[in-house]
């Protein structure tokens, strides 16, 4: 069922709050993965705040939906969608990179309240997923693992032995993203080592592909109510997005995979944020 | 404790079985009281024998294909959805190829994956030096969380394979192929993970071993009991880490000469685990690590590598030999302890 007016207004919010929390990690944290995390704020949006089966007072319900953040240095975008959907007070953030804190450039599943997984060695969410998603099988339950990975991350070839497998074992419940913001460390994917034509790998993999708009809440929700009900094969999200996404400055620059800046940059990034989309 | 009722231990004989085909076989008969145990292979179902459980509980083996690195993150997400996902590869592959897996998607998160390694050391021989596994006891040791094994034969296999079920955490089980006669006469003697079992006990000398070492050890220490009336302390050193820390010590008190052997580079593996607990005791003694000595295999069948490189009773007569006409500063507070 496509997104209410007043459902879209009500992602739309908490998607832009979710980009200046990630800029506020940006300073808390001393530097971030700014790009990246900025790329998929109305990913995690969807997913946490509206298909996600969880419940934050209960982080280990059985049958929960499960999700693998298989690009993990997007931990600065993930660690305070958790917050914001309940799951610890936001003032947490606050210790991010920090000594002793739960929270770094990469998550950690064994100390995040509602993290499913550590990840961010790039390349093992998908067969982690694959994992999950033969368990459920075997169990015979109802619910989904969702695995977003980076563009860049389909590099590594562990990612193609996991994506064969889940086809191969029929996983209508594992659904795949990628974060297709066409940029990594070194420069665009098509320079450091062309991907395309992308959703045709995945095509031939196995998998039903679904290219979207990744930042379009209306087109991410058709996305994800397709994949949700999946049958025999399981669902890629190609997520078409821009790196940096809603500061001008950022956007589409390689300088923002990883970043750190003062004060002022920050101030000025928010700013832009708070206004765009009005 | 696990879940095994009625084992029937003549039907895993082993006079006449493989280690491997053991360890399959109690897996499929573990798995009939205990539906959280899954299977996996990366296309080594027959060669691992997990082949024996696979037939048996086909809706919960999963068989990757030729993909390691998956196969070990499909285990953690198994375990994280609360399974105990037993794994079967080479030992070269399970420790090396899939490394990364091993230690950041299971270790790492502590999940009770099963990690059942066959063809480890020298024992696939003639394959060649790439399906050599010398390295992993190094490798493994160094991953918090993870327990390593390494069984004498066959009995013990099964016996470490049912243990293994009741570690909360990751566990690694490193097996030849198992074609070795067996060193235990049968199942009748207490397996603890972490407990050094005392195969023969002695004054003059230990020898501190594991896998197909012990079996060749309590021959070696019988001849030279005869010849050399030396009374030689065999030590089966099955569990790598946690090591028995108060077998070694004990050792080094009553016998004051050691020797670790295993199929295995000498580097980082169970002489270098021995090796630490005897300096960190302060307690002087003869000490020799007798294993790969930081070299690259040689190719040959597993029988005609073992006896090249010493792992035989002879080449283990010899190293006792040579090792009780040297000398070691007494500790002067020797007494006391």
């Amino acid at each position: 069922m496509a997104l209410t007016a007043e459902e879209k207004r009500k992602l739309a919010q908490i998607a832009k709050e979710l980009r200046v929390t990630i800029i506020d990690v940006m300073a808390w944290s001393g530097g971030a993965h700014v790009g990246g995390s900025l790329s998929i704020v109305e990913i995690l949006t969807m997913l946490y705040f509206k298909y996600l089966n969880i419940d934050p007072k209960d982080p280990d319900m059985e049958d929960r939906d499960r999700f693998i953040l298989s690009k993990g240095h997007a931990a600065a975008g993930y660690i305070p969608a958790l917050a914001k959907r309940g799951y610890f007070p936001e003032e947490e953030l606050k210790s991010f990179n920090h000594f002793r804190s739960p929270f770094a450039m990469h998550p950690d599943s064994k100390k995040i309240r509602g993290c499913d997984a550590s990840a961010g060695s790039l390349g093992h969410g998908l067969s982690m997923a694959v994992g999950l998603g033969l368990a459920a099988k075997y169990l015979k339950k109802d619910w989904k693992t969702v695995c977003l990975m980076g563009d860049g991350e389909c590099c590594e070839g562990s990612v193609w032995e996991a994506a064969m497998s889940a086809a191969h074992f029929k996983l209508d419940n594992v659904i795949g993203i990628v974060d297709r913001n066409k940029l990594m460390i070194d420069g665009t994917t098509e320079q450091v080592m062309a991907l395309e034509p992308f959703a045709d790998k995945w095509r031939d993999f196995g998998w039903k592909v679904l290219e979207v708009d990744g930042h379009d809440l209306d087109a991410l929700d058709d996305a994800f109510a397709e994949a949700w009900s999946a049958e025999g094969v399981p669902t890629l999200i190609l997520a078409n997005t821009v790196k940096g996404k809603g500061v001008d400055f950022m956007e589409n620059n390689v300088v923002y995979h990883y970043a750190s800046a003062d004060s002022a940059v920050c101030e000025q990034a928010k700013e832009q944020i708070l206004k765009g989309g009005e | 404790m696990a879940v095994i009722t009625g084992t029937n231990w003549n039907a895993y004989d082993g006079a006449t079985m493989t280690a491997r085909e053991i360890y399959g076989r109690t897996l499929a008969h573990m798995a009939e009281y205990n539906d959280k145990i899954v299977g996996l292979t990366a296309d080594l179902e027959k060669t691992t024998a997990i082949k024996f459980f696979a037939d048996k509980f086909p809706e919960r083996f999963y068989n990757v294909g030729i993909a390691e690195q998956n196969m070990f993150g499909i285990a953690a997400g198994l375990a994280k959805a609360g399974l105990i996902p037993f794994a079967s590869t080479m030992a070269i592959f399970a420790t090396m190829r899939a490394g990364e897996q091993v230690r950041t998607d299971i270790a790492y998160q502590n999940l009770p994956v099963k990690i059942i390694a066959t063809h480890a050391g020298i024992s696939f021989g003639h394959a060649g030096t790439t399906h050599h596994c010398t390295e992993d006891f190094a490798i493994m040791r160094a991953i918090p969380n993870m327990t390593v094994i390494c069984p004498a034969d066959g009995i013990e296999t099964s016996k470490a394979v049912q243990a293994c079920v009741d570690i909360p955490g990751p566990v690694y089980v490193r097996i030849g192929r198992g074609f070795e006669p067996p060193c235990h006469e049968n199942d009748q003697y207490d397996f603890e993970i972490g407990k050094a079992i005392t195969m023969r006990d002695g004054t003059d000398f230990t020898i501190i071993c594991c896998g197909i070492a012990v079996l060749q050890a309590m021959n070696a220490a019988r001849t030279l009991a005869e010849n050399d009336g030396l009374s030689v302390r065999v030590i089966n050193m099955h569990t790598i880490k946690p090591i028995d820390r108060e077998a070694i010590i004990k050792a080094v008190m009553d016998t004051r000469r050691i020797l670790t052997i295993e199929e295995h580079n000498v580097l980082g593996g169970l002489g270098d685990a021995v090796g630490s607990v005897i300096a960190e005791s302060g307690k002087g003694c003869v000490f020799r690590k007798h294993g790969m000595q930081d070299v690259f295999s040689e190719i040959g069948y597993a029988e005609d590598l073992y006896a090249y490189y010493g792992f035989d009773a002879n080449g283990i007569v010899d190293k006792v030999r040579e090792m009780m006409g040297m000398e070691f500063e007494a500790d002067e507070s020797w007494e006391d302890e």
